[in-house]
């Protein structure tokens, strides 16, 4: 780790009123999380060399980056669409970058092999494009831009033109291949932050709202806007196989793609919207029934965002307001929280905390 | 796809119809008054094979120089966003639109003895006008546009988003240009040179203004069978079905080019 961080970015982009400033240190992937039209896009095409700030300045490991052309910047993008080169193999596509930085053909076609295997299509090398399903042509996109060696990784929302059973998959992998990277994720959707990103910055129309640890940020939102795109339940804990037990309390869910094994340190994630409040512990199907006191009311429109906290976890419910008036809840009144188990999803220990543990010393 | 369309109004086939006859009968007029029996004799005369290797020649020196200058132009057209870039645009096409009798003395009095670079020209000792030079000359000149609104258009529909990727993978101008941008838009560059090809077969009025008739110099087919319609009408015929096939011959590679994955 070094002092500066790789990447400064301050600068403003007049014409689409977008101004921030960001920092990513060395190895560290940032989400930008916001709404459509918010300014993401517009500060990774700044960071890119596509757009030109007004006024400002980025850094690259300390160089001034105004003025340097896109392909001198070192600066991968990852769009939503896979964009391989429509007229080259998947190989080709993947060897494109090191033979524009003047590898031999050989030695370029030797890595992208490689990188082709590291990113699960190795024996998909000698298809065009229009040959790879989605989920397999941005599988090759991830290798190009890889492959090109970049100081920094920029994804553009990488799963949002793909199928929703082929998107885990991808999360998986873009959550292996950026541990260690200098990255910076645009997306709207909490999970892929949650899954890929060590911090999060939250961007409403042109500003950064909120900014902090993934886990804060996305368990604790300050602002009512990064509740409303970020407010997840979080618990982590320990995996039992069926539930995750945590400081006091135990979450039943499903396991996701990335599947914890008994024992392992996990965390289980629900909207508040999959959450019911009820003054009673009421009989039925729904695993989870958590007792819990409510901390806070906070409107949202029609709705009330109920804040409760079970064990020591902060929880949060969202309820329509008639609800609220219906149950009579006031800060401090006991409730029970109802979430249906198929509701939570869980996954394996986020990578700030993952190696804590290791897996040899957990017991059963 | 579905295989039912909306229909369309009967009546519309009728003027359909007499488009497509009004395009046809001439041709096959011109097909019956084919005088079969000395047709070999006709298209194998010194004259007749000098037109038609000259027209072959030239056609294809005018297409090189088109894709020469013209991809260089539909790229500067297609990729420049500055104001007056579409007068621009509308000047460098307008030999789509001016007689090509007028495209000829505009050549005669910019490379003409007398004309505008004449004098310098001149001293180099060079002498551009009624040679062969000049036919290649007025053939690209009537040609360019034909190359560079194909390529133009095929360039804005490929747009930019794959020239993006290139060079964010670290892919110099040059690179991207060379590896991404003309293989992208090869099927519009061949469409392109084929269209020019045709043309610049086909041309006659800026070639006869600025390049004159001499038989096995500048006299190409076109002009070839202009002369002889008077003298010999027989051989112009048998020239004009020579030129109809070449032409049908040219329509069908551009037609298989474009099917073509």
């Amino acid at each position: 780790m070094t002092g500066t961080p790789r990447l400064v970015y301050d600068a403003t982009v007049a014409a689409r009123d977008v101004t921030l400033r960001l920092e990513v240190a060395e190895g560290e992937t940032v989400a930008l999380l916001g709404p459509n039209g918010a300014g993401k896009s517009t500060v990774l095409g700044v960071i890119a060399g596509l757009l030109a700030p007004s006024s400002g300045r980025v850094e690259l490991d300390g160089r001034d980056l105004a003025g340097v052309p896109p392909h001198r910047r070192e600066v991968a993008l990852l769009a939503q669409e896979p964009l391989l080169f429509p007229h080259l193999s998947a190989l080709e596509n993947v060897a494109f970058g090191p033979r524009s930085r003047g590898d031999g053909r050989s030695a370029a076609r030797t890595g992208a092999r490689e990188w082709l295997d590291r990113v699960g299509v190795g024996d998909l090398a000698r298809r065009r494009p229009h040959q790879l399903s989605g989920g397999q042509a941005q599988r090759v996109a991830v290798a190009r831009a890889l492959a090109a060696e970049p100081r920094l990784l920029l994804l553009d929302e990488p799963m949002a033109a793909l199928d929703v059973d082929v998107a885990p998959a991808l999360r998986h992998l873009l959550r292996g291949v950026l541990a260690g990277r200098t990255a910076i994720v645009v997306t709207h959707d909490a999970l892929d932050a949650l899954l890929l990103a060590d911090r999060v910055a939250v961007v409403e129309a042109g500003r950064i709202v909120e900014q902090g640890p993934t886990t804060d940020v996305l368990s604790r939102p300050r602002s009512a806007f990064a509740a409303r795109i970020a407010g997840l339940n979080l618990v982590s804990g320990r995996w039992d196989g069926s539930a995750v037990r945590g400081d006091g309390i135990a979450v039943s869910g499903l396991p996701s793609d990335d599947p914890p094994a008994p024992g392992e340190d996990a965390v289980a994630v629900f909207s508040p919207t999959a959450v019911s409040v009820f003054r009673d512990p009421p009989g039925g199907s729904p695993r989870n029934a958590l007792a819990a006191t409510v901390t806070e009311l906070e409107p949202l429109g029609d709705r009330f965002r109920v804040r409760a906290t079970a064990g020591a976890i902060p929880l949060q419910a969202e309820v329509t307001a008639a609800a609220v008036a219906e149950l009579a809840l006031v800060p401090g009144d006991p409730v029970n929280l109802i979430v249906k188990a198929t509701e939570v999803s869980v996954h394996g220990a986020l990578r700030a905390s993952s190696g804590a543990l290791p897996a040899d010393t957990v017991g059963p | 796809m579905t295989s039912r369309t909306v229909a369309l109004p009967r009546w519309l086939y009728v003027p359909a119809a007499l488009g497509g006859a009004f395009v046809l009968l001439p041709l096959v007029a011109m097909v019956t008054r084919v005088d079969w029996s000395g047709f070999g004799d006709l298209i194998t005369s010194d004259s007749a094979r000098d037109a038609l290797w000259l027209s072959l020649r030239t056609a294809a020196c005018s297409t090189v120089l088109c894709v020469v200058l013209g991809v260089p132009m539909a790229a500067v057209l297609a990729r420049t966003d500055v104001r007056g870039i579409g007068l621009v645009r509308s000047l460098v096409l307008l030999p789509l639109v001016i007689p090509p009798v007028v495209s000829g003395i505009a050549l005669l009095y910019t490379f003409g003895r007398r004309g505008l670079l004449g004098h310098t020209l001149d001293v180099l000792g060079i002498e551009v006008a009624f040679t062969t030079a000049a036919v290649v000359m007025a053939q690209t000149f009537v040609s360019l546009p034909f190359l560079v609104i194909s390529l133009e258009g095929a360039m804005r529909t490929a747009g930019q988003r794959y020239e993006v990727v290139a060079a964010t993978l670290g892919a110099a101008p040059s690179t991207v240009f060379r590896r991404v941008t003309l293989p992208l838009v090869l099927p519009g560059l061949l469409s392109g040179a084929v269209l020019a090809f045709a043309r610049s077969l086909g041309e006659f009025g800026a070639t006869i203004t600025f390049a004159g008739s001499l038989q096995g110099t500048t006299a190409t087919l076109p002009i070839q069978i202009y002369l002889e319609r008077v003298t010999d009408p027989d051989a112009a015929v048998a020239l004009s079905l020579v030129l109809v096939v070449v032409a049908v011959l040219v329509i069908g590679v551009a037609r298989t080019g474009r099917s073509a994955p």
